[in-house]
C-alpha cells in the first residue's frame, strides 16, 4: 500500500541531502583508497580516524547503519523508496559507508527470512550497531566449487554440539567476533540434505585461524580451525539438515555482491587513464591493438550497466531477478578481471611496480593480482555458467 | 528513464508476435525465396498497414500515432524473429524518418500520408561503397534553374525495386552532404537488384542527369549533414532491434535442439563443452537486450548521446549475432547447414544485417572517436 506521497518523498530528500551535508564529514566524501578506510565494528573496533568516529557515531543515532531494517532491530524503518533516496544521495555526495559489515549484506537478509524471533532480537540489533563483526565459514580445503561436499561435522551432545573441522577462505576470520557457518549433521543423507546452518562465537575454546597469503601480497583471508568447539543449540538457525537452503539463499546475496550490482561506478572512465598514459595522434591512442581492446572492454561496461539497470527495472514490476545473480556474478568479475588486465596494458612499467615509493603505483600491481580471484570466489564462473545452462536453460543433466 | 516496456508497448510486442506467427512465420520468408526471391507477400504489407505500424513513429498532425521507435521496435523485433519481409524498415523507419525530421512541408504533406497508409514506397539510397561509410558521398545535386541535377550511383538500397521514390543523399555545390527526395518516375534512372546471401533483393541505381525541382530536397541548407545522421543512426538502432528478434529465435531454436537432440546415449545439452557455450551465450543476450531498449528509448526522447547509443547497440548486436548464428549452426551439427531447416535463414541473414549501417568495426571505431581516444 503506498501511503507516502511524492511530495512526501521530495521532503525526504531534501531533508536528507541537508542532514547528510551537515554531518558527513568531508574525508568521509573521499573514494575509498586502503583498508584503512573501512571501518568494520565488532566487540574490539578501531576507528582508523577520528572523522570515522563521527560519522558511525551520526549516522548509528540516526538508525542509519542498516536504514531499511525494521526498527525493532535497531534499523531505519525506511521504505524501500525512502532508502532508495537516501542511496542516492549519499552517492551524490559521495559518502562512504559508515560501516563496512558481511552481518548487514549477508547474514542480516538470511536471519530475516530463516531465524526465529528470538534469534532474530538477539543477532539483528547487535549487526546494525556494529557490535558484532561477523565473518563466513563456507569453503573448506576440500569443498571449493563443490561446496555442498563440506565435511566439517557438528555433532548432537544433547545440550550442544560439537564442532570439528576447519574453514578456508574466510575473509577477517582472525578480527571477527562471530562467523556463521554450514556444518554437516548427517553423514548418512545425500550431500545437500545433512548440511546445517550454526552461528559460532570466535571466542570460544578450540577455535583458531591463520591468515592466507594470497599473491597480491596481505590479504584478509584465513583459514578457520574447529577443535571440538562446543556451540548452543540456540546458535543453529532454521530447520536442522536443511542448512544448503539458507546456503543457496545467502550465496545468490554474495554473488551480487561480489558482481558488483547496486554499487555505484566511482571509478574513473579507463579510457580517460589509458589517456593519461598513453601516446596519442590525432585525438586517438596511437597503439591501434590497445584502442580496440578498451572500446570493446568500454562498450561491456556500459551496456553491463544498463543491463543491471533494466533488470533491477523489472524486478520492479515483480519478475523475478533471482536466477540472475550467476549471470550478474559471472560478468561483472570477467569484466573486472579484463579491465585489470587492460590496467596493466595502460600503465605499463610503472604498473608493475611492487615495492617503491609511488603507493598508488604499488597498489595497480596488487590490485591486478587481487582480481584474479574475483572469477573464483563466491562460485567460479564455471560453476556460474553451470547453473546458468541447468536452471535457466534447462538443459539437462 | 526506466529501461522496460509500458504496457501499450507490451500489448503491441504480444499482438504483433501474434500477428506475424499466423500470417508472416519463417516458412513464408522460404516460400518468397522459392518464388524466384520475391520481396513480400503482396497481401501481409496491406494487413500490416491495417496493424498500424507503419504509423507508429508518424507525428499526429499527419494522422498518425505518434507511438514511438520503442513501439516500433518491438514490432521490428518480432519480424527478425520470423525473418518477416516487408518494407517497414526501408519506407517508415528510413524514408519515414528523413521526412518526419525534414521541414519541407509541402514534401511532408504530400509524402508522410502515402508512406503510411503503404500507398507508395520510400527506399534509402546512402551507399556507394562496398563498404559503410557515410561520409564518401560522391554523387552529386548540381543547382539548375529549375532546381537540381542529380549524378551518381548509388549501392545496397534496402527495398529500391518497386519503391515509389528514393531519398538519395547527394553533395550540393557548397559540398553539404544533404538528402533529395527522387521520384523513382524520374528520367534518368536505371536500376539493377542483386538477390544478396539473405534472399532479400538489393538495388544499385545510377542517376544521370536526373532533374528534379527546388522543393524536391529533404534537408535544408545547413542541416543535410546531422539529417543523415540521425537517418544512420535510426537505421542502426532499428536494425539492431531487429537483430534481437533473430538472436532470440536462433538461440530459442539451438537450445530446444540442445534439449531433444541424443548422442552417445546422452541429450547433448548434458555435455559442458556445450552447456557453458550456450551460458555464455544467454549472458551475450541479455546485454543486447538491455542495449537495445535504451537505444530505441534514446530514439524517442532524442538523446545527446544518440551517436553513442546507436554504436553501442550496433556494434554489440553485430558481434553477438555473429557469434549465436555460428553457434547456433554447429551446434545443430549436419542437419543445420542442410536447407530442410529453417536455422540457416538466421545465419544468412545475420551477416547482411551485420553489415548494413555500419558493422562492428565500423561502430566500436566510432564509439573509441566519439570518446575521443
Amino acid at each position: 500500500m503506498e501511503t507516502t506521497t511524492k511530495k512526501d518523498l521530495e521532503d525526504f530528500r531534501l531533508e536528507t541531502r541537508r542532514w547528510l551535508e551537515e554531518n558527513c564529514p568531508a574525508s568521509m566524501r573521499k573514494p575509498i583508497k586502503d583498508s584503512n578506510d573501512y571501518f568494520w565494528g565488532g566487540r574490539n573496533a578501531i576507528f582508523n580516524n577520528e572523522d570515522q568516529k563521527v560519522w558511525f557515531e551520526k549516522m548509528l543515532a540516526k538508525k542509519w547503519i542498516v536504514p531499511y531494517w525494521d526498527t525493532q532491530y535497531g534499523g531505519g524503518g525506511l521504505s524501500r523508496e525512502e532508502n532508495n533516496i537516501l542511496t542516492q544521495e549519499m552517492t551524490r555526495l559521495g559518502c562512504r559507508k559508515p560501516l563496512f559489515s558481511f552481518g548487514i549484506s549477508m547474514l542480516g537478509p538470511a536471519l530475516h527470512k530463516f531465524a526465529n524471533e528470538e534469534q532474530k532480537m538477539r543477532f539483528l540489533p547487535e549487526i546494525t550497531a556494529g557490535k558484532t563483526w561477523w565473518c563466513q565459514g563456507y569453503s573448506e580445503p576440500n569443498a571449493g566449487s563443490d561446496l555442498a561436499g563440506l565435511q566439517t561435522k557438528a555433532e548432537d551432545k544433547g545440550d550442544h554440539y560439537l564442532v570439528t573441522g576447519s574453514k578456508v577462505w574466510t575473509s577477517y576470520a582472525d578480527k571477527a567476533d562471530w562467523i556463521f557457518c554450514l556444518v554437516r549433521t548427517d553423514f548418512d543423507a545425500p550431500k545437500h540434505n545433512g548440511i546445517s546452518f550454526l552461528l559460532i562465537d570466535m571466542a570460544s575454546e578450540g577455535v583458531s585461524t591463520r591468515p592466507i597469503k594470497l599473491i597480491s601480497g596481505k590479504s584478509p583471508f584465513c583459514e578457520t580451525f574447529f577443535d571440538h568447539v562446543k556451540v548452543p543449540k540456540e546458535n543453529l538457525i532454521g530447520t536442522l539438515n536443511e542448512g544448503w537452503s539458507i546456503a543457496k539463499y545467502l550465496l545468490t546475496h554474495e554473488r551480487q555482491m561480489i558482481g558488483g550490482v547496486g554499487e555505484t561506478d566511482q571509478r574513473r572512465e579507463l579510457h580517460d587513464i589509458a589517456k593519461d598514459h598513453l601516446p596519442m595522434k590525432d585525438g586517438k591512442i596511437t597503439d591501434t591493438v590497445l584502442r580496440n581492446e578498451l572500446a570493446v572492454q568500454d562498450m561491456n561496461d556500459k551496456i553491463f550497466e544498463m543491463t543491471i539497470q533494466r533488470i533491477m527495472d523489472e524486478a520492479k514490476t515483480g519478475v523475478n531477478a533471482g536466477a540472475l545473480s550467476s549471470f550478474f556474478k559471472y560478468y561483472g568479475t570477467e569484466q573486472n578481471v579484463s579491465r585489470m588486465e587492460l590496467m596493466t596494458a595502460i600503465t605499463g612499467s610503472e604498473g608493475l611496480v611492487w615495492e617503491g615509493e609511488d603507493k598508488d603505483a604499488m597498489n595497480q600491481a596488487r590490485l591486478f593480482c587481487r582480481s584474479k580471484g574475483n572469477t573464483i570466489e563466491g562460485g567460479t564462473s564455471e560453476v556460474q555458467l553451470g547453473i546458468i545452462s541447468k536452471r535457466i536453460l534447462n538443459l539437462p543433466s | 528513464m526506466a529501461l522496460i516496456l509500458n504496457e501499450e508497448q507490451k500489448m503491441l510486442k504480444d499482438s504483433a508476435n501474434e500477428f506475424l506467427a499466423a500470417n508472416a512465420p519463417v516458412e513464408q520468408f522460404r516460400t518468397l525465396r522459392d518464388n524466384n526471391y520475391e520481396a513480400f507477400d503482396a497481401d501481409l504489407w496491406p494487413a500490416i498497414v491495417e496493424m498500424g505500424w507503419t504509423a507508429l513513429t508518424i507525428p499526429e498532425e499527419y494522422n498518425g500515432l505518434d507511438f514511438g521507435y520503442v513501439g516500433l521496435g518491438q514490432v521490428l523485433e518480432e519480424m527478425g524473429r520470423n525473418l518477416t519481409k516487408a518494407p517497414l524498415l526501408s519506407s517508415i523507419a528510413l524514408g519515414g524518418t528523413a521526412l518526419v525530421n525534414s521541414t519541407n512541408a509541402g514534401l511532408k504533406s504530400s509524402w508522410i500520408p502515402e508512406i503510411m497508409n503503404g500507398t507508395k514506397r520510400l527506399a534509402f539510397a546512402t551507399d556507394e561503397k562496398n563498404y559503410f561509410d557515410p561520409t564518401a558521398i560522391e554523387t552529386t545535386a548540381v543547382t539548375t534553374a529549375e532546381g537540381y541535377s542529380i549524378n551518381g550511383t548509388k549501392k545496397m538500397v534496402i527495398d529500391g525495386a518497386g519503391a515509389d521514390a528514393y531519398v538519395v543523399v547527394a553533395k550540393t555545390d557548397e559540398g553539404e552532404s544533404a538528402l533529395f527526395l527522387v521520384d523513382a518516375a524520374n528520367k534518368g534512372i536505371t536500376i539493377q537488384t542483386d538477390v544478396l546471401l539473405d534472399a532479400g533483393t538489393y538495388a544499385s541505381l545510377s542517376f544521370e542527369q536526373v532533374n528534379i525541382a527546388n522543393d524536391q530536397r529533404i534537408s535544408e541548407p545547413g542541416k543535410g549533414k546531422s539529417l543523415l545522421n540521425l537517418v544512420n543512426n535510426t537505421g542502426a538502432i532499428c536494425l539492431s532491434a531487429e537483430m534481437m528478434g533473430m538472436i532470440h529465435a536462433a538461440f530459442e531454436q539451438t537450445v530446444a535442439y540442445l534439449q531433444e537432440r541424443t548422442q552417445f546415449g546422452k541429450r547433448i545439452g548434458s555435455y559442458q563443452a556445450l552447456q557453458h557455450r550456450a551460458a555464455k551465450m544467454f549472458c551475450e543476450i541479455e546485454l543486447c537486450k538491455s542495449v537495445v531498449i535504451t537505444a530505441l528509448k534514446g530514439l524517442d526522447k532524442q538523446a545527446e548521446n544518440l551517436d553513442e547509443l546507436a554504436s553501442l547497440a550496433k556494434a554489440k548486436l553485430g558481434e553477438t549475432i555473429k557469434v549465436v548464428s555460428n553457434e547456433a549452426m554447429q551446434m545443430h551439427g549436419g542437419i543445420g547447414v542442410t536447407d530442410d531447416v529453417n536455422i540457416g535463414f538466421y545465419f544468412k541473414r545475420a551477416r547482411v544485417a551485420q553489415r548494413l549501417f555500419g558493422d562492428y568495426n565500423y561502430h566500436l571505431d566510432r564509439y573509441a572517436s566519439l570518446k575521443q581516444y
